[in-house]
């Protein structure tokens, strides 16, 4: 029952297309035509949840974004296409009695033209590239905000030279404002992302290297950050939030920082300063207004208005604080600071006054 | 005749340990580095499956980080140098000879040797696990972690310089070995234009091995340097440059990627044109196509580096010369359909593999081109989108590919079949595991999870396909369990494959299964690229074997061992007391002047 419909040649041989054979073909591109759906379906997804690579809150992630749309459809044609020819192939070509295998040696002309297939690909891709590429490593526009951030195994600090702040992994920043994050390490490479927002730049000792984005969409929630380098035992731990505000919200953010430390009230807070003041702690941190003014450790000047501890790893509650302070170690492997062998009732104390510090 | 030091008498069909340590024969040594290989696969795969289990869940607690950083890193270096490469050579040992039609490699002893030097190496690196903990700075040993201010705790990266050494040393010298093989040993009528294909990548991988190793080398000394002797080559506080490693490593660490590739590409060249019945499509162009990639090789390093801050610049540079690659594999990928276009395949499992093997390593490419972009790569870069990326590469492109040349040449090195029952289920499990494992760490990658990291919180869309993951990396466990069945069953069999079971057309096929020891009784004319297929259909009988002709082999050698050893004290020395290298040199220096020495009949 061959019923021939053309008689295309190839090696000098007639093809002869099968009525079975077309239906089989046709069922073969629906099947992968489906696959390739459902994995674009599972993509997009993804793409949904909150560290998610394909945002557009940011003008650098979003630049990006729109190349990666450019990409993915590239992608999902070149595999939607060799993944159909290969089962196709499989299954028109498969041992038959009677059936004599083409003796064919080649064919100039085809393999012309597939090799021009992925020049035009990958022309397609390479030039919107570069045009990105030429867009994000140019310099930041001059009425950018500038920050610098310090990758410190395994947290982050944050220092805003405009207005003399600095604070520690959690990074606020204003809507519709350029920014540009100059990236430092203290020890090893790190590298700063903060998927929705912008592409990441490593953070490499002895390097001064740069980013800029302008955030654009102002939300409650952080922008959820992470070290994307390997960094040592507790990369998986290092972590930070973004906050991007409305500039009125932003610039009042910055006059709280600003602001000294709290003066310690009565009791369990007053109890909590003197422990602070008298143990290990000064060695490593600041406390501004106060003679606490070590560099070692993040600043904790405003420490109680964080969200997060520990770099992130944890909401800012006084169980985590207790248990951060009864042994940093057994909390974030290989934690700079040591176990301190704190009582259970100077970590209230110092519990009490550190959540104080708003 | 005078008998040396290290010659031992030579016995036809010798069995008994000593006879495989005193070995110079290409067979049993291609023998001893796919079962040496085997063993370290399993273990990187016991790796693997430590680590997937850790990451099932959010905040899992199988490992702890410190534990969980030495099993990634050891699992990267594991599957790399001691499994993926070797099981290479394994097939280099075992098939150059018998496909360009000679009767052993240009230098059996030097064989031996390169043997012995990769076990040293692959047992001193997994031995640090016992003695102080494993290299936890990941394969690629990034500067300043791997130094000795940020890694003083334990010799870990000690391990992982030395380790990493020696077998170095081990790898150029069999690329050496089989670059002259194949270039000077050659068939009558083998010409350059009529080597299969297996042999033309053999080539391309052995001259990548010859120009990136030297590289490592180098870097590797300087951070031995750095750790040992206080130099300052990549310490930024002394004017060193951390990024100057980065790009000593990737020199070297793209070049190995097609390394750890080319042999599969040269795998599934010869195994999908006899299992469609059809000559390869293109010959020339598929050659050409490996030399590209090979040269291209080199000019693509600092695509790992995008995220460094390079400058405008170079980052379009090394885009531009990425993407390029991806010229010569579409070739490549387009040559191998259209090797099975109009065929009437036979679907052995060794074909099963091969097909695969065009289908997962293509979507390994085109992931590949996508990062190839530098801004796509800011936001792909280090998360589990470049994991997918690899693994499609290296599993579903190096391993099926060895594992398609495991099910095709098994009658050839055992004359035994494997089990092909036991071998599609071998296959099946293997492909639906590994996709279920490696697919969804695409997603993973766009949702945002970042590499090597021991833990992370629920609540980031990462937990599912986690733990999809790790399901799946079982099911691979389960695949290999049934291979190793079907691998011992087929151990117990008759040998009834005979000279030719596939109707292959290369030269390994024109000779018993398994090989004598002389590999040809008479040396093969070649008259066509497809030798025996062209022998077929002129009706050209094999040529007559000649009565008590004498066949002169090297004869076996206890010296390649003994020199092995003094590498290993070498190394063994630098982690513990420069007296031991001291020893060690002592041996290297004896073992080559009893080498020299020693006759070669």
């Amino acid at each position: 029952m061959s019923c021939a419909l053309s008689q295309p040649t190839l090696g000098g041989q007639i093809l002869r297309f099968t009525a079975r054979g077309l239906f089989l073909t046709g069922g073969v591109l629906l099947f992968v035509l489906a696959l390739t759906w459902l994995l674009y379906v599972i993509f997009i997804d993804s793409a949904g949840e909150p560290m998610n690579q394909l945002g557009n809150e940011g003008t650098d992630a979003a630049d990006i974004t729109s190349l990666y749309n450019v990409v993915f459809w590239m992608a999902g044609a070149v595999f939607f296409a060799i993944m159909a020819i290969t089962l196709v192939f499989s299954i028109m070509f498969r041992e038959r009695p009677g059936r004599e295998a083409l003796q064919i040696h080649g064919n100039s002309r085809l393999e012309i033209m597939w090799t021009l297939i992925p020049v035009i690909i990958v022309a397609a891709i390479a030039i919107p590239s570069f045009e990105v590429i030429a867009a994000r490593t140019g310099d930041a526009p001059d009425d950018a905000l500038q920050v610098i951030a310090t990758g410190h195994q395994w947290w982050f600090e944050f220092e805003y030279p405009e207005y003399g702040l600095v604070t520690a992994n959690e990074l606020y920043v204003p809507a519709d404002r350029p920014v540009e994050v100059l990236l430092h390490s203290e020890d090893v490479i790190h590298s700063f992302w903060v998927p929705r927002l912008a592409g990441k730049v490593d953070m490499v000792p002895g390097h001064e290297n740069r980013l800029f984005f302008t955030p654009t969409v102002v939300q409650e929630e952080a922008y959820y950050a992470q070290c994307a380098e390997f960094c040592g035992l507790s990369h998986a731990n290092m972590r930070f939030r973004v906050f991007v505000r409305e500039q009125a919200d932003f610039d009042q953010w910055v006059q709280a920082q600003l602001a000294d430390a709290a003066e310690p009230a009565e009791g369990l807070v007053a109890e909590g300063a003197q422990i602070f003041a008298t143990s290990a702690c000064v060695g490593c941190h600041t406390i501004r207004g106060t003679a606490a003014q070590a560099q070692v450790g993040p600043d904790l000047t405003h420490v109680g208005s964080r969200t997060t501890l520990a770099s992130a790893m944890m909401a800012n509650t006084p169980e985590n604080m207790a248990r951060w302070l009864l042994d940093p170690p057994a909390v974030k492997p290989g934690s700079k600071m040591p176990d301190l062998d704190l009582t259970d009732d100077q970590v209230a104390k110092l519990v009490a006054y550190l959540e104080s510090l708003e | 005749m005078a008998t040396a030091a290290g010659t031992v008498p030579q016995i036809e069909e010798a069995g008994g340990v000593w006879s495989w340590v005193t070995t110079v024969d290409h067979k049993r040594i291609g023998a001893l580095y796919g079962l040496t290989a085997l063993i370290f696969f399993l273990l990187g795969g016991v790796e693997a499956l430590l680590v997937r289990t850790q990451l099932a869940t959010p905040n899992g607690q199988v490992l702890d980080a410190d534990l969980y950083n030495q099993l990634f890193t050891m699992h990267a270096l594991t599957m790399i140098f001691l499994a993926i490469m070797p099981l290479g050579v394994a097939f280099f040992n075992y098939f150059v000879p018998l496909m360009v039609g000679a009767r052993d490699v240009a230098f059996p002893r030097l064989n031996a040797l390169s043997y012995w030097i990769f076990l040293s190496g692959g047992v001193l690196l997994t031995s640090s696990f016992f003695l102080g903990g494993a290299p936890d700075g990941g394969w690629f040993g990034y500067a300043p972690l791997s130094s000795e201010e940020f890694a003083t705790t334990s010799k870990a990266m000690d391990f992982y310089v030395v380790g990493l050494l020696i077998l170095g040393i081990s790898s150029l010298m069999g690329a050496l070995n089989f670059a002259v093989t194949i270039i000077n040993m050659r068939a009558p009528g083998m010409t350059m234009m009529r080597l299969p294909v297996y042999i033309w990548m053999t080539l391309i991988t052995a001259f990548l091995l010859i120009l990136s190793l030297p590289v490592l080398t180098v870097a590797l000394i300087q951070l031995l340097f750095d750790r040992n002797f206080t130099t300052n080559f990549f310490t930024p506080q002394a004017g060193g440059d951390p990024i100057l490693w980065q790009h000593l490593f990737w020199i070297f660490g793209h070049p190995e990627v097609y390394i750890l590739i080319l042999p599969s590409f040269g795998i599934v060249s010869e195994v999908l044109p006899v299992f469609s019945r059809k000559p390869l499509f293109g010959y020339a162009a598929i050659v050409f196509a490996g030399v590209s990639i090979a040269v291209l090789g080199f000019v693509v390093w600092s695509h790992h580096m995008f995220t460094t801050g390079l400058a405008t610049v170079p980052q379009i540079a090394f885009s531009a010369s990425t993407m390029g690659i991806a010229i010569p594999t579409g070739i490549k990928v387009f040559n191998w359909l259209g090797t099975m276009y109009g065929g009437n395949i036979r679907f052995t499992t060794a074909m099963y593999y091969a097909v695969a093997f065009i289908a997962m390593f293509t979507i390994g490419g085109i992931s590949g081109v996508m990062h190839a972009s530098p801004p796509v790569d800011a936001q792909q870069q280090d998360t589990y989108f470049i994991v997918a990326h690899i693994h499609y590469v290296l599993f579903g492109g190096a391993i099926m590919g060895i594992l398609a040349g495991v099910y095709y040449w098994f009658p050839k090195m055992t004359g035994r079949f494997l089990d092909e029952g036991l071998g599609k289920l071998n296959f099946w499990l293997v492909f639906i595991g590994m996709n279920l494992t490696f697919f969804p760490m695409h997603f993973l990658g766009i949702a945002g999870m970042p590499r090597r990291i021991y833990t992370y919180d629920s609540g980031l869309g990462w937990d599912t396909w986690n733990l999809v993951a790790t399901i799946g990396s079982y099911t691979i466990a389960l695949g290999m369990l049934v291979f190793l069945v079907a691998f011992f069953r087929a151990m117990r069999q008759e040998k009834t494959a005979g000279d030719n079971p596939w109707d292959a057309a290369t030269l390994e096929w024109a000779t018993s299964s398994p090989p004598p020891e002389h590999d040809f009784d008479v040396v093969p004319v070649v008259r066509d690229r497809d030798p025996l297929w062209y022998d077929r259909d002129h009706n050209i009988e094999p040529p007559e074997v000649p009565e008590h002709q004498h066949i002169h082999m090297p004869p076996p050698s206890y010296i390649p061992v003994v020199l092995a050893l003094g590498v290993l004290l070498l190394g063994v020395g630098v982690l513990s007391h420069l007296a031991v290298t001291a020893l060690g040199v002592v041996v290297i220096l004896y073992s080559i002047w009893a080498w020299a020495l020693e006759p070669t009949d």
